[in-house]
């Protein structure tokens, strides 16, 4: 069937990440020897980030339904209603391996990618994040890691032309071999125009769209299906290269071609290109699917069927389209300058083949190539549950002004500025909320809507509990949204893990799965779409647990969202929700203490709840004049956070004795948020806390320029605002 | 007032822009695509907006500046009639020979978003008029590459002609460098053409103009511009 192809030996099965018995699955399931291309195509298929043949059986318990979901996950992304008859589609990808090798281009085509999967179903890309995680500053490539990811992010969305708006940056020893790079999309859409990958109708032709087909990104996905050992660098033609001009021509001409009904099915090329997208358009429509790599635009003579099948070139997209519309769409798309070619058709035979130069290179059974992928119940071991630290246990090495000081200005807690600076977060005119807040705000078209967005988890915490860890994630997500304003709608989420091939891996994974799934029933709060990306390891030292949640939630009104920053003098400061005084696994145990240790902070589903929906009760109803959610270095960093917003200080009232002052002031307990409230408010607030059962402590007055803090030292709002927005500059600078 | 937003592969501003010309002008402007040879007949003005064209893989502008649409607009700024180039638009007016000089990239090398200070150097032009000389306005910046630069002999000629319209500057309207966020020379952040019927600036102030999204400062320059025009009608 093939012609100069090489002989499939044990070693090229191997290096095509396939273990002996899943070779011997591919043998049993076409009856014969595969060819070449064939082997490339299983390969693609088969590997653990196309099929999740690890983590798919637990994925299932996921709850993914709601009233507003249009669609939960198995498409290109997620679908949630939110009235006026319009739609928001997102996701989040990992773009993790390449992004290590490349940082530029690995981190702008991971940007890239999850653009094309959301205005792949008809939506116009409205708002961008990410989370990104990166080694101890003091590692030698930390530096040029976040330099050029932040740029490759940065160029391709700026070039695009969509705000990035929000998101998260973190430093641990435990990337130090493998960064993370998370990138959500959100784009807009009319809810009853919402385009999917299912093809349907035999004979119907199928076009390629968008740029040429490269030798570039070949095997992609099978190098981000595996660790990192010595000399991950050589595995940089594996990473694909990003062009954001081509994107943003694919998103008018695709739109463009949407509106004009053309399209009956689309499903852009992402990792493992052409194989991976011909064949998820067949499979979930019944039908075959045969292609003829003579007609594929090609930026190179020569490429051979494996070359072009395997590619990972960008910007392209494979649409099942109205035969009669076939000139009004090439129009389109010439119009744009992009390749348009009808490269196939759909066919009753629910077999996937593909013609080279006359030959049959392919003839596969389709639904079989992803159905029957094998999947694993891997072994699994969640690991024993920590010690809870007692708060009187640790012995407070400094006063609490000089530890707010010092975590102000610690990789974790300061400003990310140097960051999102580097990205356009103003184009579109709706930016509400930019970056530096607990979410943030854009505005749905002309409003009154808005969306609330954030990307937010807590590794250490996944690390040292996985299932509260998983919790927190998605409370924490929740808690960001409700913090401005929004009610809550939905999620997506990127699970980055170690090798799922040992059980303690494995077991973080499957409890983060339990803990997200329990934290989204309990506060409504589905999945809709998500990514899971394993293998984050080097030399058999994994990454944190790191399961990222973007969250989405809608305001009514977008002039009505709640911001963090102290606004004026004299105004009330309450904490809402309980403070114990929790210090296991805290920042300020890391930072201050020097240690890693203990239970994280539980999580009460149910406290979260009644808390959050009381704050969100007080920002709709305009009582609250800020609103910041706690989380990462406590209480005290909360207010310092408040403070230095728009420079108003606060004078605090003393720790109540019952608890030891570190521990009220940096304890990570849950569920709680701090507002502040004009005087006339105050006891309506109060009286309404008391009427639906929500802790509420005054904390203080706003005013001044410094925090002033019972028997501490007072604290300059001025001078710790310059720590907290030095520290990145002039790390990056080299200074430090 | 009759405008006409230029639409080039890879501009990613022209819808924002759009936007604010109708919210402020309350007249729905026309999008003119790259290819075409003509203006939509009885133009007043012509905007080149934001972005990436052609992805600025080129020299930024460099291939706009050569579009069929370009000759069309040369013949609009001959006759007189208004040009308002921003960000892109305005790198690509100086490629096109529209304003003298030339953007280099930023001075600390990196794509830079952030709202900045501009001070309006002259109120008497149809594009400042809707501001006071010497105000301080807030507006965002959003590129990699705005330093403006020329040779002294040019820097000399604007300054000494007054065609310097915004200069970036502090909050209270001091010449700081710190403050220069692109590190142009003289602080310049928009300059007028000879005859001041063409407008380059680098920021945005079709981005400010709602109290709710960053502030109503660059409400100025579009309703400026619809005055000169209403008047003139």
């Amino acid at each position: 069937m093939s012609r100069n192809e090489p002989r499939i030996t044990p070693e090229l099965v191997a290096e095509h990440g396939l273990k002996p018995d899943e070779y011997k699955r591919i043998l049993d399931l076409i009856g014969r020897e595969p060819s070449f291309t064939e082997l490339g195509i299983f390969s693609a298929m088969w590997n653990e980030h196309c099929s999740y043949k690890s983590s798919r059986v637990h994925l299932r318990g996921l709850p993914t339904k709601a009233p507003w979901v249009i669609q939960g996950p198995g498409e290109n992304a997620g679908v949630i209603d939110i009235g006026d008859g319009l739609a928001v589609v997102f996701k989040m990808e990992s773009h993790n391996h390449p992004s290590y090798i490349e940082p530029y281009q690995g981190a702008a085509t991971g940007v890239g990618g999850i653009l094309r999967d959301v205005f792949t179903m008809g939506a116009r890309p409205i708002a961008c994040l990410n989370a990104l995680s990166f080694g101890d500053p003091k590692h030698p490539k930390t530096r040029h890691l976040v330099s050029g990811v932040v740029a490759g992010v940065g160029g391709y969305g700026n070039s695009f032309g969509v705000p990035t708006v929000g998101g998260q940056v973190r430093f641990h020893t435990r990337y130090d071999g493998n960064n993370l790079v998370n990138a959500m999309a959100v784009g807009l859409a009319d809810s009853d125009k919402i385009f999917y990958a299912a093809a349907s109708g035999v004979g119907m032709p199928i076009v390629y769209l968008g740029s040429k087909t490269g030798r570039d990104g070949i095997h992609g996905a099978s190098m981000a299906s595996a660790e990192f050992g010595e000399g991950a660098e050589e595995k940089r033609p594996t990473v694909q290269v990003g062009d954001p001009f081509s994107e943003k021509l694919l998103l008018e001409a695709c739109l463009e071609i949407m509106a004009k009904d053309c399209v009956i099915a689309i499903q852009d090329m992402g990792a493992a290109g052409l194989t991976c997208s011909a064949v998820e358009m067949g499979a979930k429509g019944d039908l075959g699917v045969t292609l003829e790599l003579d007609k594929v635009p090609c930026r190179e003579a020569g490429m051979t069927a494996y070359e072009m099948m395997l590619s990972e070139s960008q910007e392209r997209m494979l649409m099942v389209l109205k035969p009669e519309k076939e000139k009004e769409a090439e129009a389109i798309f010439r119009k744009w300058g992009l390749d348009f070619a009808i490269v196939g058709e759909t066919t009753p035979t629910k077999r996937f083949i593909v013609k080279h130069g006359g030959a049959v290179m392919v003839d596969l059974p389709i639904k079989e190539l992803g159905d029957e992928a094998p999947m694993y119940k891997r072994p699994f071991d969640e690991g024993k549950k920590r010690p809870v630290l007692k708060a009187e246990s640790i012995k407070p090495p400094m006063g609490v002004a000089d530890a707010l000081e010092k975590l102000i200005g610690s990789p974790d807690l300061c400003s990310k500025r140097w960051v999102w600076e580097q990205y356009d977060h103003v184009i579109l005119g709706n930016t509400v909320q930019r970056p530096g807040g607990d979410a943030a705000v854009v505005r749905v078209n002309d409003g009154p809507k808005a969306l609330a967005l954030t990307a937010d988890v807590t590794p250490r915490y996944c690390e040292a509990d996985p299932f509260e860890g998983g919790k927190q994630a998605v409370a924490e997500a929740w808690r960001n949204l409700t913090a401005v304003g929004a009610r809550p709608l939905a999620l997506t989420d990127n699970l980055n893990f170690g090798n799922p091939e040992r059980p303690e891996i494995m077991g973080q994974f499957v409890g983060c799965v339990r803990g997200i799934s329990e934290a989204c029933k309990r506060l409504d709060f589905p999945v809709v779409s998500g990514n899971v990306s394993l293998y984050n390891e080097t030399n058999g030292r994994a990454i944190l647990p790191t399961p990222t949640i973007g969250g989405v939630g809608v305001l009514d009104d977008f002039t009505k969202s709640a911001t963090l920053a102290f606004k004026a003098p004299g105004e009330t400061i309450l904490l809402i929700g309980e403070t114990q005084g929790w210090l296991g696994q805290s920042l300020y145990l890391r930072e201050v203490c020097g240690k890693e240790e203990g239970a994280p902070p539980p999580v009460d589903l149910d406290e979260e709840r009644e808390n959050g929906n009381f704050v969100r009760g007080l920002v709709k109803d305009g009582i609250v004049t800020a609103a910041h959610d706690l989380s990462d270095g406590g209480l005290l960093v909360a207010l310092a956070e408040m403070a230095m917003a728009q420079g108003v200080g606060a004078t605090l009232d003393p720790a109540p004795g019952d608890i030891p002052d570190h521990a009220h002031w940096f304890g990570e307990d849950q569920a709680r948020y701090v507002v502040t409230v004009p005087a006339v408010h105050v006891d309506a607030v109060l009286a309404r806390a008391q009427t639906m059962s929500v802790p509420v402590w005054r904390l203080g007055i706003t005013g001044g320029d410094s925090l002033a803090i019972p028997n501490e030292r007072p604290i300059a709002v001025a001078a710790l605002r310059e720590r907290f927005e030095n520290w990145l500059p002039a790390y990056m600078a080299g200074e430090i | 007032m009759k405008s006409a937003v230029l639409v080039f592969p890879g501009i990613n501003r022209e819808r924002d822009m759009a936007r604010t010309l109708r919210l402020v002008s309350g007249g729905e402007p026309a999008m003119v695509w790259h290819a075409e040879t003509a203006l939509p007949a009885g133009t007043d003005l012509v905007v080149i907006p934001g972005g990436f064209s052609y992805g600025d893989y080129l020299r930024c502008g460099a291939i706009a500046a050569r579009a069929p649409i370009m000759d069309a607009v040369r013949a609009h700024a001959a006759r007189g009639g208004l040009v308002l180039a921003v960000c892109n638009g305005f790198q690509i007016a100086c490629e096109a020979g529209l304003l003298p000089g030339v953007l280099m990239r930023n001075a600390a090398l990196k794509f830079i978003c952030r709202d900045i200070f501009l001070k309006v150097e002259r109120s008497d032009t149809p594009f400042t008029r809707g501001y006071n000389a010497g105000q301080v306005i807030k507006v965002p910046t959003a590129h990699g590459e705005g330093n403006y630069t020329a040779d002294a002999d040019t820097i000399a000629r604007l300054e000494g002609e007054g065609r310097v319209a915004f200069r970036y500057t502090a909050p209270d309207g001091r010449l700081d460098p710190q403050w220069n966020v692109n590190g142009s020379s003289n602080a310049i952040a928009g300059i007028l053409n000879e005859r001041g019927n063409v407008l380059g600036l680098m920021p945005h102030p079709e981005n400010h103009v709602e109290a709710s999204i960053g502030s109503t400062d660059g409400r100025g320059l579009f309703a400026g511009l619809t005055q000169h025009f209403d008047k003139a009608a």
